[in-house]
């Protein structure tokens, strides 16, 4: 028999999802699967404690303290050779566990492996720069400033990157409203005309598709045009449009371009 | 000395035009548009390629010049995102009267498919526009045709029309 579930609000739910359906997990596997990475993992916590560690495809993955983390990657790129940092970033769990996974992904072009390293940060704290080892994690911690709010100690231009630097809030946190909080959707208007305009400009128009063909005020429709302000909710009038060239060109009395004239056209027999 | 060899006389009468103050003013400011060189997204591509050979704004009298104190159009080409709104403000204001707006692309007339947060829902939030060019990516060939547009709307105001404000406090 299946559990039973409060059905009392179920029409607020979502009116589908499927009951079989399995979030898909990569497989993991030992680290002793691979024996160069097995050697980093034992070197690595000989120096800082290694929480956890497995292999996720083919990558090793290596989860540490916060407080570790620069000499954790200090130690595998001098000793263990991974020279090169791809990606550094930050994941918002502040919903399930009250802050933030830090994500160091290395790579090392000697040995041709990969490594992830991941430290758990809670909400508040800040994590120390790795910047003096990677030059790279300059302008990736000003992203992670910028995008989730996570504050890298010792950083030489602990500023945002991507948004204006009177941005509000942080955007790519998971409670940051796709369309924008209030600042957000009235942040052009703000700046340029200031707070009293935004009364005369008006809210923002987020339905793309939304066309008032009968806003005379504002448009006027090519081939219906219309005295602004013309109420056309009753008759839409056309007007058609003329070129320049319909009947030729005149310029001092003489026609410069002529329009076209079938019957006048003389045609050629071949391709010259 | 050079020879002039118009027979006044024939073929189209005297050298003299009756015309109105408004058609010939008109008649110089639609056929010498200057856009300026001022591209934001993927629809400057295309706005490139109308300047080029291929397709040739030149034949209309249009010219891209590098900068906002000697052109009167303005063709916004692409995203406009919330940081950059207020640099197209102030390039916008820097250019001299009269002066039109093409708002070319999806982008630009209503924030097209960028429904985010950091995106301007049409520059018209920013500046008044004349030509709303839809398309993503307009073809050459339809920026052309806005232009053409344009040059009507001009020719059939009156020519101290464009001086007064427009829109937009």
């Amino acid at each position: 028999m299946r559990a039973y579930k409060p059905k009392d609000d179920v029409q607020k739910k979502s009116y589908y999802n499927d009951r079989f359906y399995i979030t898909p997990t990569l497989a993991r596997s030992s680290i002793y699967a691979d024996s160069v990475l097995a050697q980093d993992v034992s070197s690595l916590s000989n120096v800082v404690e290694v929480v956890e560690s497995y292999i996720e495809m083919e990558h090793l993955v290596i989860i540490i303290n916060h407080e570790d983390n620069v000499k954790a990657i200090k130690h595998l790129k001098e000793i263990r050779a991974y020279d090169f940092m791809v990606e550094l970033t930050a994941v918002d769990y502040i919903a399930a566990k009250g802050g933030f996974e830090i994500v160091y992904e290395m790579l090392s072009t000697s040995k041709h492996k990969r490594i992830r390293v991941k430290a758990f940060l809670k909400q508040g704290l800040a994590i120390e720069t790795v910047e003096p080892l990677f030059r790279m994690a300059d302008w990736s911690e000003r992203e992670m400033y910028d995008m989730y709010g996570v504050v890298a100690n010792n950083h030489p231009n602990m500023k945002r990157i991507l948004m204006p630097d009177d941005w509000i809030d942080h955007p790519l946190l998971k409670s940051y409203p796709l369309e924008g909080d209030e600042a957000a959707s009235w942040y052009e208007v703000d700046k340029i005309f200031g707070v009293e305009a935004r009364e005369i400009v008006g809210p923002e128009l987020r339905d793309a598709a939304c066309v008032d063909r009968y806003d005379t005020e504002r448009f006027s429709r090519l081939g219906h045009e219309v005295t602004k302000g013309t109420d056309i909710t009753e008759n839409e009038p056309d007007t058609p449009i003329r070129y320049q060239e319909e009947g030729g060109v005149q310029l001092f009395g003489k026609k410069l371009v002529t329009p076209f004239d079938e019957i006048e056209t003389t045609y050629l027999k071949e391709r010259r | 000395m050079a020879q002039h060899k118009v027979n006044y006389l024939a073929d189209g009468g005297t050298p003299v035009v009756l015309t109105t103050v408004d058609k010939i003013v008109n008649f110089g400011r639609s056929n010498s548009l200057w856009p300026m060189t001022y591209g934001l997204a993927c629809c400057a591509i295309e706005m490139m390629a109308t300047g080029g050979s291929r397709f040739d704004f030149d034949r209309f009298g249009t010219i891209f010049r590098a900068s906002p104190r000697q052109s009167d159009v303005i063709v916004v080409a692409g995203t406009l995102t919330k940081k950059h709104a207020e640099f197209m403000r102030r390039l916008y204001d820097q250019m001299p009267d009269p002066k039109w707006v093409i708002s070319m692309g999806s982008c630009a007339n209503t924030g097209g498919m960028f429904n985010t947060y950091a995106t301007v829902q049409g520059v018209d939030r920013v500046i008044p526009v004349d030509i709303y060019l839809p398309g993503c990516a307009p073809r050459p060939e339809t920026l052309q045709y806005a232009l053409m547009m344009l040059q009507q709307k001009i020719r059939r105001e009156p020519a101290g029309m464009a001086q007064r404000a427009k829109r937009l406090i």
